[in-house]
């Protein structure tokens, strides 16, 4: 077992990362490989590294397309490039009805429904399921964004266009997903419900895989806690050191659990609002209330973050909250309270639909709150990777007590599959792991 | 589980009753099944053991191994089924209606297709394990097996891989059957036992379900796995054939050698025969009872729609298996038809999922309040409303309907809805706030300048409005085989000789 990086180890990380991305665009420059695989951490710098990568090879002359998985990526992806590389010929390859968001209006990026209008543009952009469209082109390099999220059917739909490629991703976050029953293709090398990466380099083990070694994003209090729990075998450090970013409230003026774990937050980068222990509903309107309150007591407490680019301060305000929930019913709910609360511009979303995005502080409302059992869906590594993962100040969970029993008493039982490549890491030991670390941060909110 | 099914799960653990959890059958129910009961060896990988087949209530057919170790009497097993099997299998592909296809060539669909009935769903992975280990068999060279054998394991591998397909019906476990019906209030892992379960929704008259469920316990199995106390009872039956067959091969030694069994190895089969129809024959009355019970539910509105799939399934199959050229189905699939029967079994999925909460109430009652459907009164409609969309020129109608209902639905404005009472009309939410959605009509009202009359509800109507909509999708373009991408291995090395050709070594064989 690899030894877990401490959250300040030898070596300047601003260094450590960019020997990273050298090494990963002497790997691209080479030809030496069809494709190069870049495994990259929570706020890693992945989209750095793919517009670095993207102008690198339009300057060395190549035809470049790159493939997102959904419209947002496509264009968040799009706004990096042209701010990055202004004088690149930049196209979108869209559906029927696609409006350029306001971001890219007025830009160099060409919006097309059809490829032959973008044969012009050095780089062009599209989602993966534009892309199976595509007919009659090739080009000679891809960028395939958010490869671990990609499922690999997508990716035979859509191999036919490139010769080689560089995939990016998080291999840590939420594997792909099928809504039937998959296990008559598991031991299949090429399994059409496995993500993108893991086929192709099953396939081609020679290919070389780098690894971003430095999370931007994840506070010093967090980066340990998940790199241990969820990259076991592929240890990350954090850019900033302890008391590199802190984050301030006010006075506590209801001096309720609600307060005392804004507070232990603050101070310690994690928090656990705990509530009595109780079998619910997935929609569990106690749970739901709490989230909404708690997240609408952070706002009303006028925190303020301070970081390395903000050293004199940035107010918190509801753009710089975010609410991860596991189910759409619960984010309808949460929603809704928090209309009720009046702080209604506060996102709350699915752990499937946070994966990519960023916050200065997140209210979590955890996957096995009030469960009666600790299923696939709920134990699901990625699930929990991505909502204790979205943060750069403080992360504060919520569930009813009881979660370790749980476990306890669900240890895993899945059916294990010859030719399978064991999936580390392991759900349940990872949930443990989490949940020892907020048990030191626990607030108990009375019933 | 959703809260509906909850709460039928709470009510049949407090009345000991079963309670519906459908009001409509939503898999297509055959006028002419044929059931079978299969039972296989305990502790061998697959040995049939015995199978009770027909497709007359009255007149099952007791099939059975008396040495299920003895490969030569397990093939004699497999050619005797399929005698049974495939005049069935095959008899509905005669008759047949010519079906048009926009963009590709018309087909010929039978009207009808056959449907097998196994107890639970051991018995599909029976059929498929049988189909695994007979459809490679060779009819000719040193272990040549009855033609019947690699047919029989085409149709059962169609069968099972049929079976994969979300809301298809020719073959079906009555416990999946039963538990879509019926809700009970034994655990998911009981009503996998069909005494149980039948047991809970049809208990002998002046008793209670959960009563008679415990009542059941510890009888005959539905199979395909053996109850261990019968084991226990078919051991010494297996070994007095065993010496049955040694004594009379011992006698006839010297003589012209006989492979068929004499007056003591006949006795010995016999006796092998009776335990295995005692033990099987309940389970055959519960399968028939099952069709009885679920016959007399009124079918959903869209099971027909899915069947056709079937039928055209059964056809093309069966078109198939005549062309002299055609190979049985590969030992795996290749990377791009893995991938493409994973989407063909997701767009199934998806529209299975549409098409039952349409047909539904009980199910659509689970929708509505997980907050994805709502249904109320139409308490206003402004049908001249007119919208000129982004980027379009020319304003289209696009008629306002406000809704009151006591639902709380989840969705908010911009979310995509369908009807429940009116399959065409499409709309768009405008707005929802507690007791009142407002939509906005933009489908199902022809292409004219004006509604087409009748398309716009009117108020007083009462409609039910879902999120879940069965999209037409149209599957997506893979690769040819020969193009497989470097991403997936290339393309596949030209398929080898499906049977090994040095005859001494059994264990070269190709099983699976």
């Amino acid at each position: 077992m690899t030894t877990v990086p401490t959250g300040r180890a030898a070596g300047d990380p601003a260094a450590l990362a960019a020997a990273a991305t050298d090494a990963v665009l002497a790997d691209l420059g080479s030809g030496a490989h069809r494709g190069v695989v870049v495994d990259s951490p929570p706020g890693a710098g992945k989209s750095t590294l793919v517009v670095r990568a993207a102008g690198e090879l339009a300057q060395a002359g190549e035809r470049l397309m790159i493939v997102a998985q959904t419209n947002n990526q496509v264009d968040d992806l799009l706004v990096r490039l042209v701010q990055d590389h202004p004088a690149l010929t930049v196209g979108r390859l869209s559906a029927t009805g696609y409006r350029l968001p306001p971001a890219l209006v007025g830009t160099s990026v060409l919006n097309a429904e059809k490829a032959e209008a973008l044969d012009a543009c050095a780089v062009v952009v599209a989602t993966a399921a534009k892309w199976a469209l595509v007919q009659d082109r090739r080009w000679p390099w891809a960028i395939v964004d958010e490869a671990y999220q990609m499922r690999s059917d997508a990716l035979l739909l859509v191999a036919r266009l490139f010769d080689r490629a560089l995939f990016v991703g998080d291999p840590g976050q939420l594997d792909p997903f099928a809504t039937v029953d998959t296990s008559r293709w598991h031991s299949l090398s090429y399994d059409p419900s496995q993500s993108a990466v893991v086929v192709l380099r099953r396939h081609n083990p020679d290919l070389p895989v780098h690894r971003l070694p430095v999370s931007w994003r994840l506070p010093a209090s967090a980066a340990p806690l998940v790199s241990e729990a969820f990259y076991p075998f592929t240890p990350f450090r954090s850019g900033t050191g302890p008391g590199e970013r802190l984050l301030h409230f006010g006075a506590a003026r209801e001096h309720d659990a609600y307060d005392a774990a804004v507070d232990v937050a603050a101070k310690s980068g994690w928090g656990l609002l705990e509530l009595p222990a109780r079998f619910t509903a997935a929609a569990d309107e106690e749970a739901v209330h709490a989230v909404a309150t708690l997240a609408a007591r952070l706002l009303a407490r006028g925190g303020t973050t301070i970081g390395e680019r903000t050293p004199d301060g940035v107010p918190l305000d509801a753009s710089r909250i975010a609410i991860g929930v596991s189910h759409r019913e619960q984010r309808a709910r949460v929603e809704s309270a928090l209309r009720d609360l009046g702080a209604a511009e506060i996102v709350v979303d699915t752990a499937n639909r946070l994966q990519g995005r960023e916050f200065d502080v997140t209210v979590v409302l955890h996957p096995l709150s009030g469960r009666r059992d600790a299923t696939e869906f709920h134990l699901e590594t990625g699930r929990l990777c991505v909502l204790a993962s979205r943060h750069r100040h403080a992360c504060l969970v919520v569930a009813r007590a009881g979660i370790p029993d749980l476990l306890d008493a669900h240890p895993t039982a899945d059916p294990v599959h010859l030719g399978v490549p064991v999936s580390f890491p392991d759900g349940w030991e990872a949930n443990q792991a989490v949940l020892a670390e907020l048990a030191r941060h626990r607030v108990a909110l009375s019933g | 589980m959703s809260a509906i099914a909850a709460l039928g799960r709470l009510r049949a653990a407090a009345t000991g009753a079963a309670q519906p959890a459908a009001t409509v059958r939503h898999r297509h129910l055959s006028a002419r099944p044929l059931v079978l009961v299969p039972y296989v060896l305990a502790g061998e990988a697959f040995a049939p053991l015995a199978v009770l087949v027909g497709t007359d209530r009255d007149r099952p057919h007791l099939l059975a191994v008396p040495q299920p170790r003895d490969r030569d009497r397990r093939f004699a097993h497999a050619a005797e089924l399929g005698r049974l099997l495939l005049p069935y299998l095959g008899a509905f592909a005669a008759e047949t209606e010519t079906i048009e296809r926009r963009g590709d060539d018309p087909y010929e669909r039978s009207l009808d297709a056959p449907q097998v009935l196994v107890p639970t769903a051991g018995g599909v992975e029976y059929l498929r394990l049988l189909g695994r280990s007979t459809r490679f068999r060779r009819t000719d060279g040193e272990f040549a097996v009855a033609e019947e054998v690699p047919l029989l394991g085409r149709w059962s591998t169609w069968l099972a891989d049929r079976a994969g397909v979300p809301g298809s019906s020719v073959l079906l476990a009555m416990t999946d059957l039963l538990t879509q019906a019926w809700v009970t209030g034994q655990s998911a892992l009981e009503d996998g036992d069909l005494a149980a379960l039948l047991a809970w929704i049809d208990p002998p008259a002046g008793q209670r379900g959960d009563r008679a469920a415990r009542a059941v316990e510890g009888g005959p199995t539905a199979g395909p796995a053996t109850d261990p106390a019968f084991d226990e009872r078919l051991v010494p039956l297996i070994a007095a054939f065993d010496e049955a067959v040694a004594a009379e091969r011992a006698e006839a030694a010297g003589a012209e050698a006989r492979t068929d069994l004499g007056p003591r190895g006949r006795d010995a089969e016999q006796a092998i025969r009776d335990a295995l129809a005692a033990e099987l024959m309940p389970t055959w009355d519960r399968v028939w009872r099952g069709v009885e019970l679920l016959g007399a539910l009124p079918a959903g509105g869209s099971v027909a729609g899915r069947w056709e799939a079937d039928r055209a399934s059964y056809s093309f199959f069966a078109a198939d298996l005549a062309d002299p050229e055609s190979r049985p189905q590969p030992r795996v699939p290749g990377a791009v038809s893995a991938a493409a029967q994973l989407a063909t079994r997701e767009r199934a999925q998806a529209r299975l999922d549409a098409e039952q909460v349409r047909d539904d109430p009980l199910l659509m009652a689970a929708v509505r309040l997980a907050g994805e459907a709502f249904r109320g009164g139409l308490i206003a409609v402004d049908a001249e409303r007119m919208v000129a969309e982004p980027g379009k020129k020319t304003a289209r109608p696009r008629p306002m309907l406000t809704f009151a209902t006591d639902d709380e639905p989840l969705f908010g404005p911009g979310t995509d809805l369908a009807c429940v009472e009116r399959p065409d009309a499409k709309a768009r939410v405008l707005e929802a706030e507690p007791g009142r959605v407002v939509l906005e009509l933009r489908g199902g009202m022809g292409g004219g300048k004006a509604p087409k009359p009748g398309s716009v509800p009117e108020v007083g109507e009462v409609l039910c409005w879902t999120s879940l909509i069965a999209e037409f999708r149209r599957g997506p373009d893979w690769p040819a085989v020969e193009d497989t991408p470097w991403t997936h291995g290339g393309p596949p090395p030209e398929p080898e000789p499906e049977v090994a050709s040095d005859p001494d070594d059994d264990a070269l064989e190709e099983w699976s």
